[in-house]
């Protein structure tokens, strides 16, 4: 106890979050929601020459219970939009988002009757991968920058 | 009989519903399937579409003709250039002008080099479904392989390389584009040597396709099926032979056939088909003649970038073509273009009202013809059955909804 | 330049429902009334020596902003028929004014008219009598309109859920 406050709360907590977030970071679960023609480039970065797995992003769950960042990938059209935001809401915390592709970020080359305009309108993005589609090369950018991201942010238990 | 009726009532059974989709892995995120289940029988089947509907042809309708080319891109995205061919041509029929030799040539290449991508990814795919991982990430190699060449001559990789332009392509083929293909062919005909060796004579394949999700030839025609769908059933339509365009009639191919109309059969076509493709294209290759590769017109093609930057006609004409209320302007009327895509015949229906803009683009997509019978193939089979056999099909969202 | 041989035929069977033939750049089309649509394909289809088995698409077009020159009546309905057996195609056309936008269905032919023709019906609006179910297909029920017709505005967004445009 006495040693505890001498030190401080913060110490601790940190030292916490940083394990946890480096556990978290090399083991993300994605549920791909493939729809569109990105899905071909995520085909492509999960394949043997890109090889996702080096990030440790390589096992796609099916399932929202078993998937911790949510890929979007592909034109979301307004049909599509509240199947989406279910699967969202059906993913256990915590949770990360990313947008992969144009037509995620902003609605892309689709600016129509059809279209969401971007998912950040219906569920929150934490990474925004933009291209049309992206290049593996980007896409394990992206993933590199939710590492970061989660290895910075503060881990709920 | 009366046994089985009598535990029936005593068990409780009753027909089920169940959705599959549009989250499901093997539905590729844009179909919902509604099956009545009678155990595990599918008494009957309702398939829903459009959750990848992207308003394609309103929007064109709302572009000019040059910036219609990204959003056919998109219809097909496993074989995008065959569409940019497709629409391109509808357009160039409009004109009524015919682009040169060369460009033709380079046409059929990229066509075939993309219908074996098709294919390669739809039998990988397909066979993933069924848990054959390794045989997917054979065959995405290839596919990469194939990428590869498609970015060196379009700029992007395979999913939206838009190369075409109306009145020809964007650029000539690289230097030791040729070497750099046999290269890559090699690499696919061997990943076709070890697919064969993995999935042909497997049991555990085998079983699960062979006369699953099987339909006649009458049927299929009823259907309004095309491409490997409608040659797995026996009938040897194929627009590249049956209405030649670009060069196809100078080339020396064949057209697979099966005689079931099944999962396996499709498979099999499609194996043969990447064959023939890589046939065409080497020939193609080999009796490629030099010279230009778009039509001389400034009311059609742009000046190179080169000219644009150097000449102050090019300029202008470049300015004119892309000036809002300029552009290229094809005579009123109407025509139907068809060409023979990955999944069969896609076909351009474009009305122009004379102005720049289309007035009406329409597109023949044939996987929207063969989801409709999709129900009539699962009808009667097991609810496992589903995933092969809509593997087997090919759908690609982009066409199918548009 | 010569007729072609569907063109003759369908004007020696049907002289009273043709409104117009043509070809331009090779593609045989002919002008219909609409009552008789589902005659004239099935005669296209059942004679022996047309045999045009395959609807290939069906589609429709809103005429309401062509004025090059403008049309009396505000859609078509377009069929394009294509035979395998003598390799040739033709193109059907059927005026439907803006009132009475309706035509007979061709589901009794072929199988793939029922998507085709609830295609249609989700796109422009036109109903198909004697089809078995005739719904929207690729946009939603909650949906209003009907957006490939010219008056419907290119972003007309309504979606389900989110915010409004
Ligand atoms: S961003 Fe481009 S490639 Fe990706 S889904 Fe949208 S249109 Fe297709």
């Amino acid at each position: 106890m006495a040693i505890e406050s001498a030190l401080g709360e913060s110490v601790v907590l940190t030292r916490t979050d940083k394990v946890l977030g480096w556990a978290r970071k090399y083991s993300l679960f994605l549920y791909p929601f493939v729809t569109a023609c990105c899905g071909m480039e995520y085909m492509a970065t999960a394949a043997s020459h890109y090889d996702i797995d080096r990030f440790g992003a390589g096992l796609p769950r099916f399932s929202p219970r078993q998937a911790d960042v949510l890929f979007v990938v592909g034109t979301i059209s307004h049909k599509q939009a509240p199947i989406l935001k279910r699967v969202w809401e059906q993913m256990c915390e915590p949770k990360w988002v990313v947008a992969f592709g144009g037509c995620t970020c902003s609605g892309g080359p689709y600016d129509n009757y059809a279209t969401v305009q971007g998912i950040d309108t219906i569920v929150p993005v934490d990474v925004y991968i933009p291209g049309c589609p992206p290049r593996p090369e980007t896409v394990l950018d992206g993933i590199m920058k939710l590492q970061e991201k989660i290895q910075n942010q503060k881990q709920e238990l | 009989m009366e046994k089985t009726a009598t535990l029936a009532r005593e068990l409780n059974i009753r027909e089920m519903t169940l959705h599959m989709g549009p989250s499901h892995p093997a539905m590729h995120g844009t179909i919902r399937m509604f099956l009545e289940l009678d155990g595990e029988t599918v008494v009957s089947s309702d398939v829903e579409i459009g959750y990848l509907h992207r308003g394609f042809e309103k929007t064109c309708e709302n572009r000019t003709y040059h910036q219609a080319i990204i959003y056919t891109d998109r219809l097909n995205y496993v074989s995008p250039l065959i569409n940019n061919f497709g629409y391109a041509m509808a357009v160039e029929k409009l004109f009524g002008v015919d682009v040169p030799e060369r460009c033709k040539y380079i046409r059929v290449i990229m066509s075939e080099i993309c219908r074996i991508t098709d294919h390669l990814t739809n039998v990988g795919a397909s066979a993933m479904e069924l848990g054959a991982i390794t045989a997917f990430l054979y065959m995405i190699k290839a596919r990469e392989m194939l990428w590869k060449l498609i970015e060196e001559v379009a700029g992007g990789r395979g999913v939206t390389p838009s190369y075409v332009r109306i009145g020809g392509v964007k650029d000539d083929l690289p230097e030791g584009f040729q070497g750099r293909t046999l290269e890559a062919f090699k690499v696919t005909r061997e990943v076709l040597q070890e697919i064969h060796g993995l999935l042909t004579k497997n049991r555990i394949f085998v079983d699960r396709t062979k006369g699953v999700g099987a339909i006649t030839a009458d049927e299929a025609m009823s259907y309004g099926f095309t491409g490997p769908c409608l040659r797995s059933t026996g009938v040897a339509y194929d627009v590249r032979k049956a209405q030649p365009y670009m060069v196809y009639d100078k080339m020396n191919f064949e057209v697979p056939v099966g005689t079931n109309g099944d999962n396996y059969d499709r498979y099999l076509v499609r194996m043969e088909e990447i064959q023939q493709s890589m046939r065409i294209c080497e020939q193609a290759l080999f009796s490629m003649p030099p010279g230009p590769i778009k039509i001389d017109d400034p009311r059609i093609t742009f000046p190179s970038k080169k000219d644009v930057y150097g000449k102050m006609e090019s300029l202008i004409n470049h300015f004119k073509l892309f000036m809002n209320g300029h552009g290229i302007m094809p005579p009123k009327g109407e025509v139907y273009q068809a060409v023979e895509g990955a999944n069969g015949e896609l076909g351009f229906y474009v009305i122009s009202d004379g102005s720049g803009r289309p007035y009406r683009l329409r597109c023949r997509p044939p996987c929207f013809m063969i989801m409709s019978g999709v129900s009539r193939l699962v009808n009667g089979g097991m609810v496992a059955d589903i995933v092969p056999t809509f593997g087997s099909v090919n759908m690609i969202g982009g066409e199918c909804d548009r | 330049m010569e007729e072609s041989l569907t063109l003759k035929k369908l004007r020696e069977r049907f002289p009273a429902s043709i409104i117009d033939t043509h070809s331009f750049r090779g593609d045989d089309t002919a002008v219909v009334k609409r009552v008789d649509v589902v005659d004239i394909c099935r005669f296209l289809k059942e004679s022996p020596d047309l045999s045009y088995n395959f609807l290939m698409d069906l589609t429709a077009v809103d005429y309401l902003q062509m004025n090059n020159p403008p049309k009396t009546e505000r859609f078509e309905v377009v069929y394009h028929l294509y035979s395998i057996k003598y390799n040739h195609r033709v193109r059907i056309k059927a005026p439907l004014t803006e009132a009475d936008p309706t035509i007979d269905s061709l589901t009794p032919l072929w199988a793939v008219a029922n998507w085709l023709e609830r295609e249609c019906w989700d796109m422009f609006g036109i109903r198909f009598d004697g089809h078995p179910d005739l719904k929207r297909i690729l946009l939603y029920e909650q949906f209003e309109g009907h957006p490939l017709r010219k008056d419907y505005p290119l972003t007309g967004r309504q979606p389900l859920i989110g915010p409004k445009n």
